[in-house]
């Protein structure tokens, strides 16, 4: 065949190009060699360290001169809470060395080290690459937190830690039965998040039924506002003010039967007039144009600037999208609008729970030191340089006294307040990861909120999708207690 | 000098042929094994399950959706592809107007201007490509909305990645857009070494540029096409179809799973569900696919060796 001399005229040669693709076609199945690379190598993993002797000052027996390792999730709430924390621990422990680091690739790093049983003492278990909890849980991988629970609390000796924490902190952390797997360090607040200035501007206030809420909509549309938008590329946001809308229409058991994972447990008639409801904002349309092909963060920009009123969204907002919000723009929160009077439960009924999920791996070397850092990061002190320094509650129950709140976190704080006991915790978004975010949220929600199906049309495939899970093996099921 | 020889040439290839068969059949073999375990990824024990995640495959329909797109990638992303580098290569190399005074053979005017411009996009990382696409088809305020509306196309607003129907063929034209530039160099290495008295008699001949398109460019390249084509095959079913649709269309790959490709599925049951195992399944299903595919292309892309 031709002659292939010509490279340096004509770039690359034939016969280069050729050994190219053989060789990448050696890389061809990428999902092959890339798992093989983190195969199971056995092993015994690493020995533990001895306890140290336990004392009214170090009442978890932490091995004084231990290395203690913490792999915190780099994410919207930065690491500055965290370092701070470790300096407390140095300074009890002077002996101890802490190794600290921050990654945004919890599971790249630290899957293979769980895989050959040394993981760290200490983990952030957060972001997109969370590690499955339920496998965590059901592999036994986890060391069992009740130790730390049951502990003097930091500040008050006569406490326990247990005592000094939020309502449903402790039961997120459970499974199935008593053990606390994972201690959730911040206090999300989920709902409606708005700007104040701008529904004043439409002299209107939150609407508590539906339909004022339409009318709101219906004023903003007049002033060439849409009513609201959302992530539409991410729709599992959605639930964070349609799932306590659900319980508060129909009541907390429509939620429980929902994480059950009942047979029926959508067509209940509180899910379908609350999928109603919001496939109505579709159909006045009230919903920002585009929405549907909008990230989180782009949804949020045209949000901030004014082109929505409304949004779901979680108290991290205030953080992430601390740059684009203007100053004078007020921010708030509001638990979900209801349908009417009718409504099981009262306006308020809002959905809160842990956030920044907390783990010490079962074969930790030093998993004392692990639950001793977490005690002091759960103190007063500790718990108000988070609140101050990143615009978010945290599981110690108060820690806001005395620093000025931004008006976001006031509003959230306000609105706990207003619910009282009325908090709700839906689980699938941590019970069951990708029936929540693919199934109902992408493939449901998201295409009914972008027209593509009528509610009872995304209310059978949900049923569909949630039997489907019911069924499967493969997964871990878990019920409310 | 003969006696030896086997010894030499097995002295040169142990190396290498252990290298390979520690990193790239190992591996595989490894994967397959792991296919029939219930193996997590999060924790080093597992049992053997037999055929259980084969079954479970079978039945998955999102399994097979992605299979679907995955197929669908390795047939179009390559006829898209090297068709338009084939015309590109040949309008920059031969398909020119004769100019006076100038060599018989040549390109259309600017034509190495143009190479440049189409090798661009090979520079930039795929990463970088998918997100700025992403963010030109955002439909609120992407560059491709804007100019629809700037041409008063106003009522033209599609969702692009957030419409099921069109999220897969967006995430191909991007791929199309980054890829083709390296065919065309490929392509152009491929003509320049095509004799020109070839071409000098064709045009004698008096063929125009289709026939000597058809009659003697295509069949004198056709061995580079092939390679080509099955270089652009794998690429479509492997690493960069995965690039494009995780960073695009993110998340559960589209709305609907209208994007989801295997890659993408081996890679989410691997690190996001924790069933490793069934991770490697797919890759196994992946390894089928990719093989057949060169198979097929090899065996139906087969001619006579033209020598010249």
């Amino acid at each position: 065949m031709g002659s292939t001399s010509n490279h340096g005229a004509e770039g690359v040669g034939r016969r280069d190009l050729i050994k190219r693709s053989a060789a990448l076609s050696l890389v061809a199945a990428p999902g092959m060699s890339l798992l093989s690379a983190c195969a199971s190598s056995g092993g015994g993993g690493q020995t533990k360290d001895k306890a140290g002797k336990k004392t009214a000052k170090n009442p978890l027996g932490v091995n004084e001169t231990a290395q203690m390792e913490f792999v915190l999730f780099d994410g919207g709430f930065g690491q500055e809470y965290a370092q701070d924390a470790v300096k407390i621990y140095e300074k009890d422990f002077p002996k101890a060395h802490v190794k600290f680091s921050a990654t945004q690739k919890i599971q790249s790093t630290l899957q293979p080290r769980f895989n050959q049983g040394n993981p760290p003492d200490l983990i952030d278990n957060s972001g997109a690459e969370q590690m499955d909890m339920g496998v965590l849980v059901g592999k036994n991988q986890l060391s069992d937190l009740t130790p730390l629970l049951d502990a003097p609390s930091y500040d008050d000796p006569n406490k326990k830690v247990r005592d000094t924490l939020r309502p449903g902190i402790v039961e997120m952390g459970q499974f199935d039965g008593n053990p606390v797997w994972i201690m959730y360090y911040a206090y999300t607040v989920y709902g409606v998040w708005y700007s104040q200035k701008a529904l004043d501007s439409l002299g209107a206030e939150y609407p508590k039924t539906w339909d004022e809420m339409l009318q709101v909509c219906e004023k903003a549309k007049k002033k060439g506002m849409a009513g609201w938008t959302y992530a539409g590329k991410y729709p599992y946001y959605l639930p964070f003010s349609l799932y306590p809308m659900i319980g508060k229409v129909g009541g907390r058991e429509v939620l429980d039967a929902i994480d059950n994972l009942e047979p029926n447990a959508w067509k209940h008639p509180a899910v379908k007039a609350c999928f109603e409801a919001y496939y109505e904002l579709y159909k006045k349309g009230y919903i920002l144009k585009g929405t549907p092909g909008l990230d989180h963060i782009q949804s949020q920009t045209a949000w901030a600037k004014g082109e929505a009123l409304f949004i779901p969204n979680g108290s991290w907002v205030e953080n992430e999208s601390a740059n684009v919000i203007p100053k004078d723009f007020n921010l708030a929160v509001s638990a979900p609008s209801g349908i009417d009077s009718n409504d099981k439960l009262p306006f308020g009924t809002i959905w809160a729970s842990g956030g920044e999920p907390f783990i010490v791996p079962a074969k930790a070397a030093n998993a004392e030191g692990g639950m001793e850092q977490l005690r002091i990061m759960l103190s007063e002190a500790s718990s108000k340089n988070f609140t101050a320094k990143v615009k978010s509650l945290t599981a110690y129950n108060g820690g806001t006294t005395g620093i000025t709140l931004t008006p976001g976190l006031n509003s959230g704080v306000a609105a706990l307040k207003l619910a009282g006991s009325n908090v709700v915790n839906p689980r699938l978004q941590d019970w069951y990861v990708q029936l929540q975010k693919e199934k109902i949220g992408v493939a449901g929600l998201g295409e009914m909120m972008a027209g593509r199906l009528t509610p009872a049309e995304a209310i059978k495939k949900i049923q569909g999708f949630a039997d489907e899970a019911a069924k499967d093996s493969s997964i871990k099921h878990y019920k409310h207690q | 000098m003969q006696h030896g020889k086997y010894r030499f040439i097995v002295g040169f290839l142990a190396v290498p042929l252990g290298l390979y068969a520690l990193f790239v059949v190992w591996p595989f073999i490894q994967s397959i094994y792991y296919s029939f375990t219930d193996w997590t990824g999060l924790s080093p024990d597992f049992k053997m399950v037999g055929f259980d995640n084969y079954t479970r495959m079978l039945h998955d329909d999102v399994f097979w959706k992605s299979l679907q797109h995955s197929l669908l990638f390795a047939l179009v992303l390559p006829l898209v592809t090297i068709s338009l580098a084939l015309f590109f290569a040949f309008m920059i190399n031969v398909g020119g107007r004769r100019r006076k005074g100038g060599p018989v053979i040549s390109g259309v005017r600017g034509s190495s201007f143009y190479k440049i411009v189409y090798f661009f996009p090979q520079v930039l990382s795929i990463a970088i490509v998918s997100l700025l696409f992403a963010f030109a088809y955002n439909p609120d305020s992407g560059a491709i909305n804007s100019l629809l509306r700037g041409i008063g196309l106003d009522h033209v607003q599609p969702l692009w990645l957030g419409d099921p129907s069109l999220a897969l063929w967006c995430v191909m034209a991007v791929l199309v857009w980054s890829t083709t530039g390296f065919f065309v160099v490929l392509f152009s290495a491929g003509m320049a070494s095509i004799p020109t008295e070839l071409y000098e008699s064709a045009l004698l001949d008096g063929a125009g540029r289709a026939t000597t398109f058809f009659r003697i460019t295509l069949p004198l390249l056709w061995d580079t096409v092939q390679s080509g084509w099955v270089y652009m095959g794998i690429l479509a079913l492997g690493a960069e179809s995965f690039a494009v649709v995780q960073i695009m269309t993110t998340g559960p790959g589209g709305p609907d799973y209208s994007t989801t490709v295997m890659v993408l599925y081996v890679y989410q049951k691997a690190f996001r569900d924790g069933q490793a195992a069934y991770a490697t399944t797919i890759g196994v299903a992946l390894l089928v696919v990719t093989l057949a595919f060169a198979a097929i292309v090899m065996r139906l892309g087969r001619r006579e060796r033209l020598e010249f």
